[in-house]
């Protein structure tokens, strides 16, 4: 945690802040039309703060405000909210290795401040689990100055955006940043044959069910592209399950 | 102003939970557990594919209907911020570069 002196005092933290200041831009425009887009879709100032400051997760949260505006089931919103973070349970297999040494509360909120480029740079920089009392502190002080970047380009972007929600006019259509960063998330997860493919065949189905109640058409999308991929896994030649 | 209500919190605090659950999924448990084949499998491809089914329909379509016109900034925006990111591996670059396609697109020509 990038409150603790063991942490930001280390000088991993200051390399990972720097590493990951580049990035924060493209976070803060992330999180500036997030702010936006609560707003504007008709949720009260509390309930888009509240938003921003406990969900922490951008995709889950673009897709859940329709449902909630729209008064959609709890745990219909819920669902959708775990299906677009599904990523996040591949992410925290790899990461377990890295977090083992903590006692749990210590593991639950690294991994919640964790998100997708702060794991990125995290798994880039430490290739391997680190086996010493030395090692596991370089790497939580180098998370944690991964995170405390994100964390706070994102919140300052989104109480910004929130602010500013009835300002900047709907139609700039600057909202576009968000899924532009999404696009950049889905290309660095699509890196085998098989998963482009699925990529395809769930973009197709999602457009196709779109009438569909609920947002179902997600759900649809995941249950299709992972069917087919389970046929051509069988069938397909052994390399398009290599990475490329 | 919106009201703020009871029912929406409580959404906004289960929502929060679903992040920590997933962030932390295999390590919230101290014994070393595995899902079922299938699930594991299904995790190869679930990921990509929840994505992309929230991003295709932001991209091609319009209030709820496939777009009929090619003059949308979106469509140039997406596969060009794509290619920029195959090209260099920065999302930062994809977001930069697909914004510099759709703003002038978008605002300029009204596209």
């Amino acid at each position: 945690m990038f409150f603790q002196r063991a942490n930001y005092t280390h000088p991993a933290f200051k390399e990972a802040a720097r590493d990951m200041l580049p990035l924060a831009t493209g976070i803060s425009a992330w999180g500036l039309m997030t702010g936006v887009a609560m707003v504007k879709s008709g949720m009260s100032v509390v309930e888009a703060l509240a938003m921003t400051f406990l969900v922490y997760a951008g995709s889950s949260q673009l897709a859940a405000i329709p449902l909630i505006v729209a008064g959609a089931p709890w745990w219909i919103i819920l669902a959708t909210g775990f299906c677009v973070n599904l990523r996040f349970v591949v992410f925290s297999l790899h990461l377990r290795p890295y977090m083992m040494h903590m006692p749990r509360w210590r593991r639950m909120l690294n991994g919640y401040l964790t998100a997708d480029m702060s794991y990125a740079m995290f798994t880039k920089r430490f290739a391997h689990p680190g086996s010493t009392p030395t090692q596991w502190r370089e790497e939580e002080a180098f998370l944690s100055g991964n995170y405390f970047v994100t964390w706070t380009s994102w919140m300052a972007s989104g109480v910004a955006g929130i602010v500013l929600g009835n300002l900047v006019p709907a139609s700039w259509g600057l909202g576009f940043a968000g899924v532009l960063c999404l696009i950049g998330i889905l290309c660095s997860l699509a890196n085998t044959p098989l998963r482009k493919l699925s990529a395809l065949v769930a973009g197709g189905a999602a457009v196709a069910a779109y009438s569909f109640p609920l947002k179902l058409n997600i759900v649809i999308a995941i249950i299709s592209a992972v069917a087919v991929s389970f046929w051509l896994e069988r069938r397909g030649p052994v390399a398009w399950k290599k990475a490329t | 102003m919106n009201g703020t209500d009871l029912w929406t919190m409580l959404v906004i605090v289960g929502l929060a939970a679903v992040t920590v659950l997933t962030r932390c999924f295999f390590f919230i448990l101290d014994k070393p557990w595995t899902l079922p084949g299938w699930a594991d499998r299904a995790l190869q491809y679930a990921p990509v594919a929840a994505l992309a089914g929230v991003i295709a329909p932001e991209i091609v379509m319009q209030s709820g209907q496939l777009i009929a016109t090619w003059r949308d900034a979106r469509l140039f925006a997406a596969p060009i911020g794509a290619a920029l990111f195959f090209w260099r591996r920065s999302v930062l670059l994809t977001i930069g570069g697909g914004m510099a396609v759709y703003l002038p697109l978008h605002l300029g020509l009204g596209w």
